[in-house]
């Protein structure tokens, strides 16, 4: 109820906000959202979006940004390439935004990643996908906050290479997300002297992972990687209790949510994966630098909505503040925003941001924490 | 122990689970098309509602699991019975076509609503007596499979006794050989159409709520398991329920060897590519006959 | 084409010579663009289900071909579009003929079954084989349409280009409606056996329109691959091929301007949902995004309940009531008078 009620005073507030600043505050900055937050791709909108609710509430509470008020646009991708396309045009051509938040998912990043660049909008994407920033020579508007898919691959290769592992079967799901992190992990697998004796993907719609688990069964491997973003992937942990393998198991950052670990229930216990640190920031050192960013993030969100933090939710976050301090330094100008972001250090959820014109990422693998599941919580794994 | 045996056996159970469900689905697609000559495309919807439903009432509510079966049970067929009373009934000279589309429409229409009511999150539930595998010559299995094996053989066996032993059930069969003589013959059989629907959502919702405690259900899973119970009940010739329970177990199994021995990029093409084969080769189904199938064309 | 037709078809005309002037908005440009490609494919699809009476739930499969095939050679091989766009329509046309001898002999919904499989294979082979379709990852970097070395880089370049392909189809498929294939066609539609002893190849002639209409989806499959620049499985699932039956169906399958108007409505569906939520907002009901599926099945079943022969013949039929009315009273005064 009190929620509900909250909602309609933000949308009350939203209007008539919306229509004082149509007529009476030409200068408000105008900012553009598109997620998933509904269809298959989900979990990955809902919590952006409620994020960037959140905060565009704060600013605008707190006076917006130097006096002008924050107004977002938010529309639906539903996780489909055509909507996608059609949220981001959208943006730019009818509500005339001054920078693109989203989007969630790879394969819809991709698919807007022309509209911006045609249109010169800026975009920051909260997916992962080397590919969305990288050659940088082609991606000129286009920024990301989701880290890279090799770094994560090179996290786990470093603590297999650190634990003697050197035979290894990996599991993809079929999504633009598992695709990639099938590529990285093929590529990078060599550098770390370990070899993929099995390679083996599912649907993100399929319900038993046994045939692909006995598969990797009958080789040699010593762990297995699974590798994706779909709440099926909770099922693999199980099939592995199941058929009673002990070989450990290491999962994607795709795997940090607290919900999949619930899902999985005991059978994810000592599961290791890379993620960001904020879903361990309970288990964080208090010197850490991001400590103090992480803990307000996470107590916000807790607070306002009813529902666990995730780093799907984080990727939002720092996408909208980059924005914001942007903003703030240049004002709404499209060009001045894509420059200023591109000369950014900015200390989010997900990591120390540091862009610059050779990298449209600005993570790099230290802004991953090793992390694993105990008695259901994540924490960081001890070395 | 062999292990290319345990493999094959691992193998074999896993598809005889998968198969259970599609079993179960293709005989509520077969149940409505006798009695209609429908095929109701919101019969993968009605195994999303009942584990749902399953869900929120043994997690939610902390019923006791028979208890909460029953409940769940009846509240899909509630649903079906009103989906039938809603949007079948009222259709006076149906097409193909436009019962088709009708259906495809309540799916969209079921989904949406438990997507609105349930969340787009997915949703698990605690196994009905344990999660630990127990060893079965060297394989494993778990109790729910078990479970979900039993309580297919005993949906089979009531359906038997139900369409063999009763009057109902006897009245619904006459129903679907010949509906204007079963009319003159003093059955009411916009009744047995009601009925139909009851009991077809009543055996989705039964295969929904075994399955979700060892796939999670979500608001989204309809349409697969639609597609697959579907591609079932064509393989053992439309109509033909003993012949769709045997080509849903065999359909699971397939897809399971597939997927381990020829490659688990291609699993949901391999059972589709055999379902197109038997389609092209003897389009009455593996167990269909072929005159049968002649006399309920269109 | 008769004088109905022609009157209809050169309004189609008109009206996509006339909407850019009244459509200033890029953004609704490109929906309408997006919405010109499933017109495209459901012209075909309706000639399939609406004259001929045979069901296909596969056509989406045939978009993916298209669109892949112009992925696929502009990018890997440098192809122009137009040449890639030609070999898929070469390559839809062989698989459609080799899906479409044994698919066709079967019927009702052992046809819908079969073409749905197919449409699930297709989709598969989309997500899995990495190395010519990139899988989920999808294609990046597909080139423009170029028209006599002119890139069409505008939206309202694109648009036009879209609708004369939309045009060009309706053209088409109009002719064939009233030529022998298309009258061979109907009497097909009203029985097949009646129709073979009066001397129609009946499986040639299925074929043949099953060929035809997928040679229309394989079009708008290319033109869509061009106009989004990448291409990657999801848009082409079985879910979109449902879609695209319910299009035909809910337009009117009897009619190829049903079919366009199923098309034209189902495809602004979720821009006219999401223009209502604005207004709802402002009336105080906070309609949420979520509701849209809700709502799209809704809209579905209402059509298909009252509306039983779609959109279009149920405006017609009731401007005809209308008329009708109209012509009552002014018998009634004549007699009063």
């Amino acid at each position: 109820m009190v929620k509900r009620l909250l909602w309609v005073t933000t949308v009350c507030a939203a209007i008539l906000f919306s229509a004082a600043m149509v007529y009476a505050n030409p200068e408000a900055y105008h900012v553009g959202c598109a997620f998933a937050v509904t269809g298959k791709a989900s979990w990955l909108g809902e919590p952006e979006r409620n994020t960037v609710e959140m905060i565009a509430r704060q600013i605008n509470e707190a006076g917006g940004i130097d006096g002008h008020p924050l107004v977002l646009h938010i529309e639906d991708t539903q996780g489909d390439n055509t909507r996608a396309v059609n949220a981001v045009r959208k943006l730019i051509k009818k509500d005339k935004v001054c920078a693109i938040i989203g989007t969630s998912r790879s394969g819809t990043s991709m698919a807007a990643v022309p509209v911006a660049t045609q249109s010169e909008i800026p975009m920051i994407s909260c997916a992962s996908a080397a590919v969305i920033t990288t050659p940088v020579d082609q991606r000129k508007w286009v920024f990301k906050v989701g880290p890279d898919d090799s770094d994560a691959a090179l996290n786990i290769f470093e603590h297999m290479k650190a634990h003697d592992i050197s035979k290894v079967g990996i599991m993809t799901g079929t999504t633009g997300f598992g695709a990639a992190g099938r590529e990285q992990l093929k590529e990078f697998a060599s550098d770390y002297g370990i070899s993929i004796v099995a390679d083996e993907t599912y649907n993100p719609t399929d319900t038993d992972m046994t045939a692909q688990l006995i598969s990797i069964r009958k080789t040699e491997a010593q762990a297995v990687i699974n590798w994706s973003i779909v709440p099926a992937q909770s099922i693999v942990s199980k099939n592995m209790q199941q058929l009673k393998m002990t070989i450990p198991l290491y999962q994607s950052h795709g795997f940090a949510n607290v919900k999949y670990a619930e899902a999985a229930g005991d059978s994810a216990e000592g599961c290791i994966f890379p993620a960001g640190r904020i879903m361990a920031v309970d288990t964080l050192a208090d010197d850490h630098p991001q400590k103090k960013v992480l803990k307000e993030y996470k107590q916000a969100y807790e607070s306002t909505y009813d529902d666990h933090v995730s780093t799907f939710g984080g990727h939002a976050y720092d996408a909208l503040w980059l924005v914001v301090n942007a903003l703030k330094k240049v004002g709404p100008d499209a060009a001045k925003i894509r420059d200023e972001l591109e000369n950014t250090t900015f200390v989010g959820v997900g990591g120390i941001f540091e862009f610059s014109d050779k990298d449209h990422c600005g993570l790099d693998k230290e802004d991953f924490a090793i992390l694993t599941v105990k008695d259901g919580k994540f924490v960081v794994l001890e070395p | 122990m062999d292990s290319a045996f345990v493999d094959v056996l691992q193998f074999l159970i896993m598809g005889i689970q998968r198969g259970s469900i599609y079993a179960m689905v293709a005989m509520g697609f077969n149940m409505i098309y006798n009695a209609t000559g429908i095929i109701n495309f919101a019969q993968g919807e009605f195994v999303v509602l009942g584990g749902l439903m399953m869900v929120t009432l043994t997690m939610g509510f902390h019923l006791s699991i028979v208890f909460a079966f029953i409940l769940s049970v009846l509240f899909v067929m509630v649903a079906g019975i009103l989906m039938e009373r809603l949007t079948i009934n009222p259709v006076k000279q149906p097409s193909v076509l436009r019962l088709i589309i009708i259906t495809i429409a309540v799916s969209i229409i079921i989904k949406g609503a438990a997507m609105c009511f349930w969340g787009k999150g997915s949703h698990y539930m605690r196994h009905f007596s344990g999660s630990t595998s127990l060893d079965f010559y060297g394989a494993t299995i778990l109790p729910q499979t078990l479970w979900v094996v039993g309580i297919l053989c005993c949906v089979v066996a009531a359906y038997i006794v139900f369409f063999n032993y009763t009057m109902t059930g006897k009245c619904m069969r006459a129903c679907a050989i010949n509906r204007d003589a079963a009319r003159l013959a003093g059955i009411n059989d916009r009744k047995m159409v009601m009925l139909s629907f009851a009991l077809s959502a009543g055996i989705g919702a039964i295969a929904g709520i075994i399955i979700t405690p060892i796939i999670q259900m979500d608001y989204a899973r309809g349409a697969m398991l639609g597609l697959k119970g579907f591609g079932a009940a064509v393989l053992g010739g439309l109509g033909n329920s003993m012949g769709a329970v045997v080509a849903g177990v065999l359909l699971g199994v397939l897809e399971a060897l597939g997927a381990g021995y020829i490659s688990s990029h291609y699993m949901d093409a391999i059972a589709l590519i055999i379902l197109l084969f038997v389609l092209f080769i003897r389009p009455s189904g593996i167990f269909g006959s072929a005159e049968a199938m002649r006399l309920k064309e269109f | 084409m008769k004088g109905k037709h022609s009157a209809g078809f050169f309004a189609l005309i008109g009206a996509i010579m006339v909407m850019p002037l009244l459509v200033t908005n890029d953004y609704y440009l490109g929906v309408l663009t997006f919405t010109a490609f499933n017109c495209l494919t459901c012209v075909g699809l309706c000639l399939l289900m609406g004259y001929a009476g045979q069901i296909s739930i596969g056509h989406g499969a045939f978009v993916a071909i298209g669109a892949y095939t112009t992925g696929i050679l502009t990018t890997k091989l440098a192809w122009s579009p137009w040449l890639a766009m030609l070999c898929g329509v070469v390559l839809v046309l062989v698989i459609a003929f080799c899906v479409g001898i044994p698919a066709l002999r079967l019927k009702g919904h052992y046809l819908a079954m079969a073409t749905l499989g197919f449409a699930s294979i297709v989709h598969v082979v989309a997500v899995a084989a990495v190395d010519l379709t990139g899988g989920p990852a999808g294609i990046v970097g597909i080139p423009r349409l170029n028209l006599f070395g002119y890139v069409l880089n505008s939206d309202k370049q694109y648009f036009y280009f879209a609708w004369s392909a939309v045009a060009a189809g309706v053209y088409i498929a109009l002719n064939l409606i009233y030529s022998r294939v298309g009258r061979g066609l109907q009497a097909l539609h009203g029985s097949e056996d009646a129709a073979a002893s009066l001397g129609i190849n009946i499986t040639a002639y299925k074929v043949q329109i099953f060929m035809l209409s997928a040679v229309f989806a394989s079009v708008s499959g290319s033109l869509y691959a061009c106009y989004v620049n990448y291409i990657d499985p999801g848009p082409f699932d079985v879910m979109h091929s449902v879609l695209l039956i319910t299009m035909v169906a809910v337009g009117g399958l009897h009619s190829i301007w049903g079919a366009l108007t199923g098309a034209v409505v189902l495809s602004l569906l979720p821009e006219i949902l999401s223009f209502l939520s604005d207004y709802l907002q402002v009336v105080g009901i906070q309609y949420q995004p979520d509701y849209d599926t809700l709502v799209y099945g809704g809209i579905l079943l209402i059509i298909m309940l009252f509306l039983p022969e779609g959109i279009f013949s149920g405006i017609s039929s009731v401007l005809s009531r209308v008329r009708l009315l109209f012509g009552k009273t002014a018998k009634g005064t004549d007699h009063a008078g």
